[in-house]
């Protein structure tokens, strides 16, 4: 089973994110779930979106993970959530950010060990570019494609399409963009 | 004549979707709806596919959950299929709506998303208010994932308009953890979900003008308690038809459903009996136990009301230890499903060790961890050949241990 952990701010789209993620991940025959911890929450309260992936149904309920996969889609909240919390060894992490690499770990004293593990990417800048308002989930899935090589991009492109149908074409576009710019740019 | 509405063979919904599909597919002739949270979805859908062309039933906005009920009783008397949707304090305020429903045999289907009931107030999920409504004479099914949602609210229709059954049905999924949790679910088309469920056929409905009926009557010591009697009745009646309307899902979906499941029960020495997702949740901890060689199985109760008191006792009575799990305030006493499972085993010649682990208030987490641990105090127990826990126990609770009552040993 692949766990993913997002963290993010009411509003940002983390959990329309794992939804999307967890759509196009079951059209390749998975299993998939997809859910938050919110509730009363008000826009801009940091809020956990999470994503599991197996071969067969899930059926575990625990909120509880060890993430195979950490996303951070709010630049601040590397900083101030425990983004490490239950990782494993093999924890990937990608963090939205406009510092370079180096700079973002030496601010994260728990990322200093984990260095190789790490990836960072600019969503805010590239959705700010790309769909004009700051909605870092588009592109953090881009990240997210090139760095697990869960997909081949066109694949993802596609059926994300699909997903955001009811959408205007001006939309859908500027997350088609906003993708495959993340996929490039994530390092 | 309604849209027609695209769905694939798999959909990623979560359980408040699977539910106002169902309801879609029903072809409900009125909804009379108050949102409340984590229902909200649900009647939201709904209005979205009644905006949208998508359905050609009526939906009623009414002013409070108390209206709500009221609306669908006067709906369903009337005739018609009526379906609603609620939570927690909007349930509470239905409860006493719920009751006329019922005595009025009624077949209203109701999508309860289970919730804490405040005070503190607490948006998340436990059992609460399905509690609340074991005494109130409706059926209820119990869902532990989106697609059961999706199925058994299907399956309500049909049970409950059955004519040998004639009873409101609730069907119930875990707040947030089913209803806001998004997974693979596998809908029927619509023309094989609405020829599984029929058309309602009414009876004595107060729109037949040549049969003039009444409705909510008043009956003193007369006549009350050989009324109540017959719904009574009519529930414990309702037992094979509801295995029945499993069967003929089964034959359409291979998704089968009974009125009890057990999991790997065969040679199961220490139990888990839970309601809900929790059910799913502690498989998986059974599962990895066997790996170590401990004898773990899972019993979920898919049929809360009428409860299957027999079925209970024939899938538990071979077991060592079982811990009987309550997602409900107690208030004072032992878990009320404790209670109902301790009665049916009472009555077996083995009458096994049974504990009470009161849990998941407000939607705490409930992991795999905490099923395992419960799972080896059920072990410890065996070896002991005793209780060596107290009787009832708090499990996941921040601070110190909280429990009662030992067992008399002499």
């Amino acid at each position: 089973m692949i766990e993913i952990r997002w963290h993010s701010r009411a509003g940002q789209g983390a959990v329309t994110g794992a939804k999307s993620l967890g759509d196009i991940v079951a059209t390749t025959g998975k299993e998939v779930q997809a859910f938050a911890l919110y509730g009363s929450a008000k826009r801009g309260a940091a809020l956990r979106a999470y994503n599991r992936i197996d071969d067969k149904p899930i059926i575990t309920h625990e909120k509880f993970m060890n993430p195979d996969y950490v996303l951070v889609i709010d630049p601040a909240l590397a900083m101030t959530d425990d983004i490490t919390m239950n990782d494993k060894e093999t924890t990937k992490y990608i963090i939205t950010t406009h510092l370079e690499k180096d700079e973002l770990i030496s601010q994260i004293p728990a990322l200093q060990d984990k260095a190789d593990r790490v990836y960072v990417v600019d969503c805010i800048e590239i959705s700010l570019d790309t769909i004009g308002r700051s909605i870092p989930n588009a592109p953090m899935l881009g990240a997210f494609v090139k760095v697990s090589g869960m997909f081949e991009l066109d694949y993802f492109l596609e059926n994300m399409k699909r997903v955001l149908a009811k959408f205007p074409q001006k939309i859908i576009d500027g997350n088609m963009q906003a993708i495959t710019r993340a996929y490039n740019e994530v390092k | 004549m309604a849209e027609k509405f695209d769905l694939n063979e798999r959909e990623v919904w979560d359980g408040n979707y699977a539910a106002s599909q169902a309801l879609r597919q029903a072809r409900v002739d009125v909804v009379a709806a108050y949102p409340i949270t984590p229902s909200t979805p649900i009647v939201e859908n709904y209005g979205a596919y009644v905006a949208n062309g998508y359905i050609d039933g009526e939906f009623v906005m009414v002013e409070s959950e108390h209206a709500a009920m009221s609306g669908c009783v006067g709906a369903s008397a009337a005739g018609g299929r009526v379906a609603t949707a609620t939570s927690s304090q909007g349930f509470a305020l239905m409860a006493e709506v719920l009751y006329q429903a019922s005595g009025m045999r009624l077949p209203i289907v109701l999508t309860v998303v289970n919730r804490a009931l405040a005070s503190p107030l607490n948006v998340r999920g436990d059992h609460g208010d399905m509690y609340l409504g074991r005494d109130s004479g409706w059926i209820q099914i119990d869902a532990f994932n989106a697609q059961e949602a999706y199925d058994l609210t299907l399956c309500a229709f049909k049970i409950g308009e059955n004519h040998d059954v004639r009873l409101p049905v609730m069907v119930h999924q875990d707040g947030f953890i089913t209803s806001h949790t998004a997974q693979n679910v596998y809908p029927l088309s619509d023309e094989k979900a609405y020829e599984f469920i029929g058309d309602i056929v009414p009876v004595d409905d107060m729109l037949d003008f040549s049969r003039p009926v009444t409705y909510g009557a008043q009956t003193e010591e007369d006549w009350h308690f050989e009324h109540k009697a017959k719904q009574h009745k009519a529930l414990m009646d309702s037992r094979p038809i509801i295995d029945e309307v499993f069967e003929e899902f089964e034959k359409l979906t291979g998704r089968k459903y009974n009125r009890v499941e057990g999991y790997d029960m065969d040679d199961a020495e220490v139990v888990i009996v839970a309601l809900g997702t929790t059910v799913e949740t502690a498989r998986v901890a059974a599962q990895e136990l066997r790996e170590e060689g401990v004898k773990a199985g899972v019993v979920g109760i898919r049929v809360f009301r009428p409860f299957p008191f027999d079925q209970v006792r024939d899938m538990l009575e071979n077991a060592k230890s079982i811990a009987v799990l309550d997602r409900s305030s107690p208030g004072g006493a032992m878990g009320a499903f404790f209670n109902e499972v301790s009665a049916a085993l009472y009555t077996t010649p083995n009458r096994p060790l049974i504990t009470n682990y009161i849990y998941g208030l407000g939607g705490r987490d409930f992991s795999v961890s905490e099923a395992k641990r419960i799972f080896l105090e059920q072990k410890t127990n065996v070896d002991a050949g005793h209780i060596t826990t107290d009787i009832q126990q708090f499990s996941g609770l921040r601070g110190p241990h909280l429990g009662y009552f030992q067992t008399k040993r002499s």
